[in-house]
């Protein structure tokens, strides 16, 4: 650990200021940051802690949906009735992440940000265009089971390993900031995560010093919802592959569906246009072969591909 | 006394107080509940210490260039960096030290390249990141089979690398039924809870270190020569050990390095690993490629069995996997030979892990037993049963006690092994894909020298001493059940007191010798006790009975504290391997069950029911062997399912090094698993008539797990973990 100054913050805009400056780094439930602390790979200088701002509240929208603040835990989102009852994915998928302890004191907003879980990001000293731009990506030709085969680049294959994110993303959440200047905006969170290409250490589009408020539902939708998660193990284990799932069927057909894959990519990966497929001849193979196009294996995690298909029909049949 | 006569008839049998077998509490179970039991990284001694933290090589072959430590050495708090040109003279490895910092080679990724000793533990933290090391670096081999064609004959360890017994070739070409696979498993590693740690203190010219060690007499004898000081200069402390299973066995860079500080600093100097440098730093299992074969005749009698093994090593170890010693004893066939080969490979040092030999090398010969009963149409239970030998097929010499037929046939009855149905992927149950599976279980029994103390004093209190340890198996408590059945006292006045050389040398934890060597050390000094307070009372000590702190000949008694005196009487005993290791073949047995689901569309695998029977001689404490035969269980589960430290290609690091990413089973993972031991003694092991138990549980574990799997799918994969990838391709077609 390098020494760092620390300070806790009052009001979300005040917090957004103090982590514009260089350096600064901003903490809440410190499930993430801490551990690449310990290991030097994040080295912040300043720790802005934000886990007492009055973020901690999920209330219903003039619209109908929920506003979740950014320091809602992921224990009490899971938790939440209306959650259970409205957004059934997302309180699976947050079931399905992590360990009771950690969601206890993960955020939503730090879930977001969480970093990838790359063996390589996790090596200082190897190389890891990620962790230090212009180095190499190691897991390219190593051991890299558990990177991504869809939108990496020649950079970066890093997974985002959150499952909450992918549940929003079928759920088409929206993120809202506020930055130092007070200015507020709101970011679909298909925007939210950023692909690699050339600048794997950019993983989001917040600016410096953005930071999350709160993420809104939009109302609830008709159907039946499931996150389906494929492990190594049942207890704490990151997503090979996991779906999450909207579905309404009419008389058994599939009038609306809405899919997304975690554990493949480096973000939620989902594709309006499998999804339009789904509905025009209700052939699952034909929408997975949409959304898994371009897919990509590098030895390690070629079975992902394959893995998502049948995870995906098998979601979709259930569903 | 050595054992070359078998154990007669003694207070263990009699067993007079009911407590040799009684499910006691862990006597140190409240002192580790509440975090009063001292782990190593928790004592304080002479002074507020000073603490390190290791930088490790960032390349897996070659040689240090440049070691720049200036910056290092100009940050605030930064007391002392280490680098080889700093360390005193050290003695050679081939002489039994444990050197660090030898030299500017790098044979393996996270080998110590320097220490860096800080006011505080963040301190020593971040000067170790700023110590810049400039490395020459040079290819190497990280692929066991890539190395395997150049592996060689090791040299014979405690057994011969290699045996034959008649004509193999010739028997195994004939026979009718054959089956000749290749099965691999990965490097795997400890993950004991507690990283080793140490605190050094010198006073003077002596050394105390408080450290996370298995075999206490071994690691002073290290030290000593390591640092080319007196045996005596030594004391070595592990009254409390947070798990081992072979990663503690030798003393690591936390005690050599730490005790190299301390002397040059004159100061206390506290060092722990962490969690990802234990994977490299120390030790691991090497991963195995096995070769078995089995020929049969047409009624499933074996008249041919070879095993082969190949593991890897670093250059200049001779340690090699014993994956095929067990398949010298378990079956009986006339033609038979065994062979271990061991590879150079540029990785961290391979040793042993729990149940080294047995662990992998039945997650071979018990899946070819499979594969076999399968091509004859036999049960596996009746296979195994048809090449039951009568003596050690390979040593000739009688079993000392044998009960794998007992094992199987109870396990059977218990876990209703007749509603297997033989043919694969028949049984569903909903998405899951159910199959049932079966192994044996073999480990080999030790008894190694150990000496103990024993006492009693004016307040009747017995204490007994010996530098073993219990690396949370349970020693303490299954102790104080032996001492207090020879004295007749309740365990509540027994002190036990391990963990510290300065009491009696003893065999410490390992190859499952712990209870057998410590226990018998405890008896033996607890009998020639008994002898001086008979004779002290005036009675004849073939007669006299021990019970409620008094020792009486039927019409006399006296009081153990009044015996005892303002001096205390104190006794020694001690134990040792004798002839009956030589004459008898000694082994634990068991037999496993496993009922498994595979996902149909998914290939995950969960464990859904497990049942294990034991046969281990006498079982001193039902329910901390209960609990050493579930971890063993769990450990197979996870060499089955899920351990794999895996080496990256092309840079030799073990790329998944923390517990995020290597995984072992954890509660949702593992189903109510279900022990049963069966009645046993054996009067050739020792005194005690038990044997080990703490590696009998993983033995098979893992075949029967792999064995369930192909009957619930069938799909045989060879190579370990059975990962739900390698099932993937050959699952049925989806709906």
């Amino acid at each position: 650990m390098i020494p760092f100054s620390y300070e806790r913050a009052t009001d979300p805009a005040a917090a957004a200021r103090a982590a514009a400056q260089p350096g600064a780094r901003l903490i809440a439930g410190g499930t993430n940051l801490l551990d690449l602390m310990k290991l030097q790979i994040e080295k912040p200088l300043h720790l802005v802690d934000i886990s007492r701002l009055p973020l901690q509240h999920i209330e219903a929208t003039p619209e109908g949906g929920l506003r979740i603040g950014a320091m809602v835990r992921n224990s009490d989102l899971a938790a939440d009735l209306r959650i259970r009852r409205d957004y059934a994915v997302l309180s699976r998928a947050l079931l399905a992440g992590a360990s009771g302890q950690l969601r206890n004191m993960a955020t939503t907003g730090g879930n977001l940000l969480q970093r990838t879980r790359c063996n390589y990001f996790y090596t200082p000293g190897l190389p890891c265009n990620k962790r230090e731009p212009g180095t190499g990506c190691a897991a390219m030709q190593g051991v890299n089971r558990m990177n991504a085969v869809l939108g990496g680049s020649d950079q970066c294959i890093a997974v985002h390993p959150s499952d909450m994110a992918v549940a929003m993303r079928v759920l088409d959440a929206q993120v809202e900031t506020v930055n130092a200047a007070g200015q507020r905006r709101v970011i679909p969170i298909a925007d939210f995560h950023r692909l690699p290409g050339n600048t794997p250490q950019q993983e989001h589009n917040l600016a410096a010093g953005e930071l999350i408020t709160a993420v809104v539902l939009p109302p609830p939708v008709k159907g039946v919802q499931v996150y389906r998660k494929v492990r190594d193990r049942a207890s704490y284990a990151f997503a090979l592959v996991s779906v999450a799932a909207l579905v309404e069927r009419q008389d058994g057909r599939i009038v609306s569906a809405r899919f997304a894959l975690g554990g493949v990519a480096p973000k939620p990966w989902r594709v309006t246009a499998a999804e339009q497929a789904l509905l025009a001849d209700g052939a699952i193979d034909h929408a997975a072969d949409v959304l898994l196009a371009g897919a990509r294996g590098h030895g390690g995690n070629d079975f992902k591909i394959d893995l998502a298909r049948r995870t995906l029909r098998a979601t979709l049949v259930q569903a | 006394m050595d054992m070359s006569v078998p154990a007669g008839n003694n207070p263990i049998d009699d067993n007079r107080q009911g407590l040799i077998g009684k499910p006691l509490d862990r006597v140190d179970g409240h002192l580790k509940v509440t975090g009063q039991a001292t782990y190593a990284y928790e004592y304080a001694e002479a002074g507020v210490p000073l603490y390190g933290f290791v930088v490790t090589a960032t390349i897996a072959k070659g040689r240090i260039r440049t070691i720049d430590t200036r910056t290092a050495e100009r940050l605030a708090g930064v007391r002392l960096v280490l680098t080889w040109r700093d360390m005193p003279p050290q003695g050679r490895k081939e002489s039994g030290a444990a050197p660090q910092l030898v030299d500017e080679q790098v044979l393996h990724f996270g080998q110590p390249v320097a220490l860096v000793v800080a006011e505080s533990f963040e301190v020593a933290r971040a000067g170790a990141a700023l110590v810049s090391v400039d490395y020459e670096a040079a290819p190497g081999v990280y692929d066991l089979a890539a190395a395997k064609d150049t592996a060689r004959t090791p040299k014979p360890g405690l057994q011969a690398p290699d045996s034959a017994l008649g004509d193999f070739g010739q028997a195994f070409a004939s026979a009718p039924v054959q089956v000749d696979e290749i099965w691999s498993t990965p490097h795997q590693s400890h993950a004991m809870m507690e990283p080793h740690a140490t605190l050094a203190v010198w006073h003077g010219d002596q050394l105390t270190l408080y450290t996370s060690n298995q075999m206490l007499t071994q690691a002073q004898a290290t030290i000593a020569h390591t640092f080319q000081i007196e045996v005596t200069q030594v004391r070595v402390v592990s009254r409390y050990i947070g798990g081992g299973f072979g990663a503690k066995l030798q003393v690591h860079a936390d005690a050599i390095l730490a005790a190299a500080a301390a002397r040059k600093l004159q100061r206390p100097v506290k060092l722990a690993l962490t969690r990802q440098q234990v994977f490299h730093v120390t030790t691991h299992r090497s991963a195995t490629i096995q070769r078995v074969r089995l020929g049969a005749d047409q009624q499933g009698r074996l008249q041919a069995i070879a095993h082969e093994s190949w593991s890897g090593n670093t250059e200049g170890e001779n340690g090699y996997e014993s994956a095929a010693t067990q398949t010298r004893s378990l079956y009986a066939a006339p033609n038979r030979q065994t062979a271990h080969r061991l590879a150079t490979l540029d990785l961290p040092v391979a040793s042993a892990m729990r149940a080294p030999g047995e662990a992998v090398g039945l997650l071979a010969l018990e899946c070819a037993m499979d594969e076999l009963a399968e091509k004859l149409k036999l049960d596996p239970i009746e296979l195994r049963r048809r090449n039951e030998p009568t003596v050690d097929p390979e040593r000739h010499v009688p079993y000392s006690v044998r009960q794998l037929v007992g094992c199987m046939d109870e396990g059977a009855r218990r876990f209703g092994w007749d509603r297997r149905n033989p043919v694969p992927a028949q049984v569903r149950d909903g998405r899951w894909l159910v199959g049932l599976g079966m192994a044996a279980a073999i480990r080999s029994n030790f008894l190694r020298p150990s000496q103990a103390t024993a006492r009693v004093d004016s307040d009747g209190m017995v204490t007994i001493k010996m530098a073993m340890t219990d690396i949370g198996t349970g020693s303490y408590t299954v102790f104080t059940q032996v001492a207090a059945e020879m004295l007749g006292v309740p365990p509540a006045r027994v002190k036990m007191l391990l963990g510290d050389t300065e009491f009696p040398a003893a065999a410490g934890s390992g190859g499952s010798f712990g209870a057998a060597s410590g226990g018998s050390a405890a008896f033996e000094a607890c009998d020639a006790l008994r002898q001086k307070l008979a004779l002290l009372a005036g009675f004849d000590p073939a007669t006299a009975l021990f019970a409620n702190g008094m020792v009486s000949n039927g019409q006399q008694s006296r009081s153990l504290a009044s015996l005892a005196g303002a001096q205390g009487v104190e006794a020694a005993g001690a134990i040792g391997p004798g002839d009956l290791a030589r004459k008898f073949s000694q082994q634990a047995y068991g037999a496993h069950f496993v009922e498994v689901g595979v996902d149909r569309d998914t290939g995950e695998i969960r464990v859904r029911r497990m049942l294990s029977v034991f046969a281990a001689g006498r079982i001193l404490n039902q329910k901390t062997a209960r609990s050493q035969a579930l971890g063993g269980m769990t450990f197979g589960i996870g060499a089955a399912l899920m351990e794999d430290t895996a080496p990256d290609p092309h840079c030799g690091v073990f790329s998944n090094h923390d517990l995020a990413q290597y995984h072992v089973p954890a509660h949702a993972d593992v189903p109510e698993l279900e022990v049963v031991f069966l009645p046993e003694t054996d009067d050739k092991a020792n005194p005690l008539k038990i044997k080990g138990i703490g590696e009998l549980g993983i033995c098979g574990a893992g075949a029967a797990v792999a064995n369930a799997i192909y009957n619930a799918c069938g799909v045989r994969v060879r190579d370990y973990p059975v990962t739900l990838d390698k099932l993937l391709p050959y699952l049925p077609a989806q709906a």
